[in-house]
């Protein structure tokens, strides 16, 4: 890391993350995890398991969900990263964490961003998400309290929500071009 | 009908949501790997890949070579400081660091402290261990024959024998089968396995050299049980050191022992005054962490011809791995296997379990399962099935044939139980109401004659959690109450300290509910604070479903403890006798008279401004609950499967789980309790299992090929619930958190059995696997074409 016993060589990087750029020199063998987590301080993003297997490490990278133990910091060179400390937006929650806590979406809470970041990005990809698609989605993120139930139903509170919120100045513009016909 | 005060209070049976989750959907909870301290360094573990070999020599020169290396750590090191073995919660002690041997693999050798923590990994793989390998002794049968090698050569005994444990009558018990009509006898064997919390163990052990305190913030469940241990052994006095157990991702039962990691970093950070980082990798967790189950059973059921079920007779080898470092209570070695008469009434049982060790890590901890009864639970529900396809009865009859009838409780069981309150006849009934039972048997006999596998299982479950009485109950000798301790300040909010901690189950909501149950204040003016000792009340802690029948027990009575002095002050306020007070809608009143009323709010001003001369100020007291019994939940699950006869698979179609845990405090809270428990009760019914091959090799070390289920496994949890409130619990509660694993797996091999039975299937060990139900395809030439 930037240890200063380091011999290793090192490379500079510039990762935005949560569109703040984050400037280090690093190992090129740093893990993107460890840069998110120790470099940026943000300990939001957590760490599971070391096979890439349980997807407590989700972040989202140019906008794709990508497991962050799993890429080198150096290959995140110039990305953008966004993880859960993005995703409150102005004071407010953004749908899925307003989903994850109305429809008791998690328990321990150690899966929670990595399983937020995931679904953020189905969300945007794809707005009104079938039951098996939202679990075929989530399959790559391990949550061993909820038994998924729940999480599935946040994702879906989510979904309505955000679909809610584009539907009404849709529907406000129709409605407007109703009144000048 | 819901009051005004009670949608303002919100106490006992709303669906509150939950106080800890704004930080959580924030990331920015506080788990240990989150905590960063000044001078922080790290430490990692070089770990064996042989099961049992002798050390001869230990080089840890080019490992110290290595910038950036300050330490290396071996068992001769601790030995020296006499902390190369410590005891374990079982009367056994283990070792921290091996001093000459090395008994499972993956076990600690030595540690590695350094300024980061890919230096520290680094040094690991520089340090020398010269092993001689050693027979391994992998099979606990095996390990009791006569020429078997010792894993234990440290002990006086020169055996893999640990212990024999047994409940109940045996000569009674023998005398029923001699004289039984039908006696119906299975092997079962119920996997070791493990279980993988999100978050793996860790600690950062920080030693102030001024203050001479340790304190050390850990992943663990039972925070002051652990800290008497430290001091105990290592001699420093108790009020030096304080555990902090900080947000915990995950336990289950994993999070309760003493790991070696602990120890090694706490002792480090002595030694070097700076705070210490240990967090394992997932790996390590999964190869060297305490197991659960890995019983070897031999169950016989004798009963008469028209079902009537009369007696049980059980043997079990338990293995225990190299350590018998399980957390069971002192008095129970086998847990409370002996519930394992179920829910049904029998005249006559006997139980024995032998312990045994093996070249394996320590086994016999929790899977989400309070004590073994996860293991006793599958034992008589697969034997209830074994015995209705004998005598060609449905399931659902034999059961119903059999329960405990609800006017029979208090009812004490033949191994010595009195279970506290039950209606098991009414929960079956529901569950096969919700599922449609009758038209499931139906469209089963349709499918069957059109050459398809569909299966119904039934699992009508009794779990004894809440330990427990302290005639009976301790860990170490320290007796299983629980405590709370309760502060309502002047403008009428409250702190509210426990002995018990969350790791998921939510108390900072659900405690917060009992008090402002029973004080009649809102909710979110009550904070709950747990996991450190230098401020909680002293308790053992949350594991087995004790929560709320002991702390949250403790929490009533201590509320109430306040109410009787708020009582005296509303009597001084509104100038009345005390007696002619009642507590009513949430506040004092003079009876009959509820114009003339005073709030706990106004209550708890006055008792800082306003207190009658002679009354003590303040407003707070803490209790230390004794549980007078267990608390006896039980549930009716009812699975159907279908089984793709091109691959074997079984599906779960669908799931409906009746549970009754006695009264709610948070309806959501327990749903979601269920949902997860059903979770893990699915998981080794159906994919996790931890085996050795001969050398003991773990074959699942990992998350690749040990298989936790994801969402696309898991189906739907269809929940619903009966009431039978405890009668001896204050608020009439009992623990719900592990029902559902103990509950679910006997259901879904039951219903795969039935699946099969017309194929002379009459038993299936767990986990169900695709490859073990296809090779039974096979044989039967019943595969999809």
């Amino acid at each position: 890391m930037t240890s200063p016993t380091n011999t290793a060589k090192t490379q500079h990087v510039t990762i935005t993350i949560n569109g703040k750029p984050v400037e280090a020199d690093v190992e090129p063998r740093l893990l993107l995890v460890h840069f998110i987590r120790e470099v940026a301080g943000l300990t939001g993003t957590h760490i599971g398991c070391d096979t890439t297997s349980c997807g407590a490490c989700t972040v989202l990278v140019d906008g794709t969900p990508a497991k962050s133990c799993t890429l080198l910091a150096v290959q995140a060179d110039g990305a953008a990263i966004a993880t859960v400390e993005g995703l409150e937006q102005g004071g407010e929650l953004h749908p899925v964490q307003e989903g994850f806590f109305q429809e008791h979406g998690l328990q321990c809470g150690f899966c929670t961003p990595g399983m937020m970041m995931t679904a953020t990005a189905l969300l945007a990809r794809n707005p009104d998400p079938s039951e098996a698609e939202i679990r075929r989605a989530i399959s790559g993120n391990l949550c061993r309290c909820t038994g998924y139930v729940n999480i599935v139903k946040s994702i879906q509170y989510a979904a309505k929500k955000i679909n809610a919120a584009e539907t009404a100045p849709v529907a406000a513009a129709v409605g407007a071009e109703v009144r000048q016909a | 009908m819901t009051t005004p005060a009670q949608t303002q209070i919100r106490g006992m049976g709303h669906s509150v949501k939950r106080k800890e989750d704004p930080r959580f959907l924030r990331g920015r909870g506080h788990y240990v790997d989150d905590i960063k301290l000044p001078g922080m360094l790290y430490m990692d573990i070089a770990r064996s890949p042989y099961a049992h070999a002798k050390i001869l020599n230990i080089d840890a020169s080019k490992a110290l070579a290595l910038p950036g290396v300050l330490a290396v750590i071996t068992g001769k090191d601790l030995d020296a400081a006499g902390l190369a073995w410590m005891p374990t919660l079982m009367s056994d002690k283990q070792m921290v660091l091996p001093v000459d041997r090395v008994v499972y693999q993956a076990q600690e050798v030595a540690a590695v402290i350094a300024t980061d923590r890919y230096i520290a990994a680094d040094a690991i793989t520089l340090i020398d261990v010269e092993y001689e390998p050693l027979p391994p002794v992998v099979d606990p049968i095996k390990a009791l024959e006569p020429d078997a090698p010792l894993v234990r050569p440290d002990r006086e005994q020169k055996t893999n024998h640990i212990w024999h444990w047994e409940a109940g009558d045996a000569g009674k018990t023998d005398e029923a089968f001699n004289s039984a009509e039908v006696v119906v006898a299975q092997d079962l064997y119920i996997p070791r396995i493990h279980v993988s919390s999100i978050e793996t163990c860790g600690c950062v052990a920080s030693f102030d050299k001024v203050e001479g305190k340790l304190t050390v913030y850990m992943t663990t469940q039972a925070p002051h049980a652990i800290r008497t241990v430290f001091s105990l052994v290592s001699g420093i006095p108790e009020h030096k050191i304080r555990i902090i157990s900080p947000d915990i991702g995950g336990g289950f039962g994993g999070k309760v022992p003493v790991y070696p990691g602990y120890v090694i970093a706490s002792v480090a950070s002595i030694q070097t005054g700076l705070p210490i980082k240990w967090i394992e990798d997932r790996s390590e967790n999964l190869q060297a962490d305490s197991f659960a189950r890995d019983y070897h059973i031999h169950a016989e059921l004798a009963a008469k011809r028209d079902g009537t079920m009369q007696a049980l007779r059980v043997k079990t080898i338990a293995d225990h791995g190299a350590f018998d470092a399980a957390a069971n209570p002192s008095k129970f070695p086998a847990g409370l296997f002996s519930v394992i008469t179920g829910s049904y009434a029998l005249d006559a049982a006997h139980v024995e379990v032998d312990g045994v060790y093996t070249n394996k890590p320590s086994g016999g901890v929790a899977y989400r399962c309070s004590f073994r009864v996860t293991e006793a639970v599958h034992t008589i529900e697969r034997m209830v099935d074994t015995l209705a396809q004998q005598l060609h009865m449905d399931p659902a009859d034999i059961r119903m044939k059999n329960f405990i009838p609800p006017d029979a409780f208090p009812y004490k069981s033949a191994t010595g139980w009195e279970y506290d309150s039950g209606n098991y006849p009414a929960a079956l009934q529901k569950a096969m109401d919700k599922v449609g039972y009758a038209e499931l048997r139906r469209e089963q006999a349709e499918k069957r004659a059109r050459g398809e596998l569909m299966g119904i299982g039934i699992s009508t479950f009794t779990e004894i959690v809440g330990a427990g009485p302290s005639n009976t109950f301790d860990i170490l000798g320290i007796k299983m109450f629980d405590s709370a301790e309760i502060r309502v300040h002047p403008t009428g909010s409250a702190i509210v300290r426990i002995g018990v901690q969350t790791q998921g189950q939510g108390h900072e909501t659900t405690f917060a509910q009992i008090v402002a149950e029973e004080l009649g204040l809102p909710v979110e003016n009550i904070a709950v604070e747990h996991g450190d000792t230098d401020t909680a009340p002293y308790g053992l802690g949350t594991y087995a479903s004790r929560s709320t029948p002991t702390a949250g027990a403790a929490t009533a009575v201590a509320a109430r403890k306040i109410r009787d002095k708020a009582k005296k002050l509303a009597a001084h306020l509104l100038e009345a006798s005390e007696d002619d007070i009642e507590w009513s809608d949430y506040k004092f009143q003079v009876k009959g008279v509820p114009s003339r009323s005073v709030t706990m709010q106004q209550v708890a001003f006055a008792a800082y401004t306003n207190h009658p001369q002679g009354m003590e100020a303040g407003l707070e007291a803490v209790d230390y609950y004794d549980p007078p019994n267990l608390t006896f939940p039980f549930g009716a699950y009812i699975c159907v499967v279908d089984i793709d006869r091109g691959t074997g698979e079984v599906k779960i179609r669908r799931f409906v789980a009746i549970d009754d845990c006695g009264n709610v405090i948070n309806p959501m809270i327990v749903e979601g309790q269920i949902h997860g428990g059903l979770t893990m009760g699915m998981a080794p019914a159906l994919l996790e299992a931890i085996t050795y091959d001969e050398n003991g090799n773990i074959q699942q070390g990992n998350l690749m090929e040990y298989l936790l289920p994801t969402a696309m496994e898991t189906p739907v949890w269809e929940t619903d619930r009966t009431v039978t409130p405890s009668p001896h619990h204050p608020f009439g509660a009992k623990g719900v958190g592990e029902s559902a694993t103990v509950g679910a797996p006997p259901a879904i091999a039951n219903a795969v059995v039935d699946a099969l039975s017309h194929l002379g299937v009459t038993h299936l060990d767990i986990p169900i696997t695709p490859w073990k139900v296809y090779a039974i395809l096979q044989e039967h030439g019943a595969t999809e074409v």
